[in-house]
């Protein structure tokens, strides 16, 4: 097993760990279904896939301004919100959201994190200190 | 970020907790976008939608002691004795829910218009304001029809905002941010209203970022409510809020002028099939239909009285609503269109949101028109399946009961 660690900037302070979930696409979390954490919107590249526990790494956030906060809200109170989100570029909804929500949020990762990380890594969020340690799972890389 | 000693004061919690919970969210947004500074601001929209997370944050800051230092307009809610009277009544913890969203803001200090289209009535900022609007339809009209400044705000850092009076100085607040990145050249035709709801989903579809788009080639003004659709479906499809048309929004006179010193990072084409693609994503199979839900943002008095005019002497097929302002259902009842509407057994309903939860569950999983694609896209979550028409074609599709290829 290999760890690394990368350097990264604390928007919303805090820390998390779980299993990466990497997205290409921004994310509303608004169009993830409460109960599960599973993503139900059409064409996202997450569709069906849930983001309970996760450390969600995307671009960015987008979607309208309320639902943003409402669906996170209702993530954390069913316990299926993800435990860090890692963003390429800050958007004000998300970060205002976050911050206000408690959620750990960081951006300004080492561009190497993008080049190692896979989907599935153990991720820890140190969104205080600014660091991201990504432990591979080896079982998963041998196979 | 330097803070006068007034905002650190804020933060350090000497005007109350609720206060320095505001800052806090505030000053943590701005050093995500270094932000040098806050800034007064004179106008602000919130939310109130009686949505949980919402609830969740205004009940938090009021009861922490927090109120409003510049009084905001307020997003649609329900109006929950209509519907109650009309469609269904509800459980318990929905009016709860509800009547504790009203009291909250109206305890922060709330100016409930219940709206949200406040960028063409009740709350109309002028050329250069700096002002805090959190609904997303309402920005890019803010940033690029008016020429005012406003972030993409959420309903939490608005909300923020008219507590503290300020906001973090960054982003559309600043010169260099508002000019262009994305030369669009627009080949499809952009007629009417819906054509730029189509070009408004269409755009972000093509071209993902952020950045400020400057559409080109396109000649005639939009109405007022072509542009509060488009600015809707832009921010539904990506993130955009702000945008210039050349030749028609104030800080776009020439393509000089809108890219400024700015070079032009990234041309995008979108031709007729850009248009043709989203029409045929939301067209929805053609079949009977249960309801129709129609203003997603709210309906203006025009788009009401053409309504009334298509149903006059006929009754719709199934169950309509239309949604609007109180201001504009006030006008609708002064102008005979209420009657007209009434008559066919449809719905005016002032104060009220397709996306409130509890108020529409009669219609979850069921086939509906409407002449929004954000209506759509946001109700999927709920299963609503919606066919998205333009205006007119939505009419006639709840005068027949059913939507037509």
């Amino acid at each position: 097993m290999s760890e690394r660690e990368y350097t990264c900037r604390p928007i919303s302070e805090g820390a998390g760990e779980g299993e990466a979930l990497l997205s290409t696409d921004a994310l509303c979390f608004a169009m993830c279904e409460a109960d599960t954490g599973c993503v139900l919107e059409q064409g996202h590249c997450l569709d069906g896939r849930s983001v309970a526990g996760k450390v969600l790494v995307m671009p960015t956030g987008k979607g309208s301004s309320v639902v943003q906060a409402d669906g996170l809200y209702r993530l954390i109170m069913k316990g299926t919100a993800p435990v860090a989100v890692v963003i390429e570029t800050p958007e004000p909804v998300l970060v205002s959201t976050i911050i206000a929500m408690e959620v750990p949020l960081v951006d300004e990762v080492d561009p190497a994190f993008y080049d190692e990380v896979e989907e599935g890594d153990h991720i820890t969020v140190d969104a205080v200190a600014g660091k991201i340690v990504v432990r591979k799972n080896s079982t998963a890389r041998e196979a | 970020m330097e803070l006068t000693s007034l905002e650190r004061d804020m933060l350090e919690g000497k005007h109350g907790e609720g206060v320095a919970l505001a800052m806090k969210v505030q000053v943590g947004t701005g050093k995500a976008f270094y932000a040098k500074r806050m800034v007064p601001i004179t106008r602000a929209h919130v939310a109130a939608s009686a949505q949980e997370g919402d609830l969740y944050f205004v009940t938090k800051l009021v009861d922490l002691g927090a109120r409003c230092l510049i009084s905001p307009t307020t997003n649609p809610s329900m109006d929950l004795k209509y519907v109650e009277e009309h469609l269904c009544t509800f459980p318990e913890d929905a009016i709860a829910r509800v009547k504790a969203s009203d009291d909250a803001y109206r305890r922060i200090g709330a100016t409930m218009t219940l709206s949200c289209t406040p960028e063409i009535e009740k709350n109309v900022p002028s050329f250069g304001e700096i002002v805090a609007f959190s609904e997303s339809s309402a920005s890019p009209y803010v940033n690029s029809v008016l020429g005012a400044r406003t972030n993409r705000e959420s309903s939490i850092s608005a909300l923020c905002a008219a507590v503290t009076g300020r906001v973090p100085e960054y982003g559309y607040l600043l010169d260099e941010n508002r000019r262009g990145e994305i030369l669009v050249e627009v080949e499809a035709k952009v007629d009417d209203d819906f054509d730029w709801a189509l070009l408004g989903y269409a755009y972000p579809q093509k071209y993902k970022g952020p950045e400020v788009p400057v559409f080109t080639g396109i000649e005639a003004r939009p109405t007022p409510e072509g542009f509060v659709q488009f600015g809707a479906e832009l921010a539904t499809s990506g993130a955009v809020a702000m945008y210039h048309v050349v030749g028609v929004t104030p800080e776009a006179p020439t393509v000089e002028a809108a890219f400024g010193e700015k070079p032009v990072k990234e041309r995008v084409t979108i031709t007729d099939a850009d248009l043709d693609r989203v029409r045929e994503q939301f067209s929805g199979e053609p079949g009977p239909i249960e309801y129709a839900m129609l203003g997603c943002p709210h309906l203006t008095i025009r788009q009401v009285g053409e309504i009334a005019a298509l149903v006059e002497g006929k009754r719709f097929a199934v169950d309509t609503w239309i949604l609007v302002s109180s201001l504009t259902l006030e006008l609708a009842e002064r102008m005979g269109h209420l009657g007209a509407i009434h008559r066919a057994g449809g719905h005016v309903i002032p104060d009220t949101c397709m996306d409130v939860p509890g108020c529409w569950d009669t219609y979850y999983g069921r086939p509906g028109v409407t002449e929004s694609q954000k209506c759509a896209f946001y109700c999927q979550v709920y299963g609503q399946r919606y066919a998205v028409r333009p205006l007119a074609q939505a009419v006639q599709a709840a005068l027949a009961g059913e939507v037509v290829k």
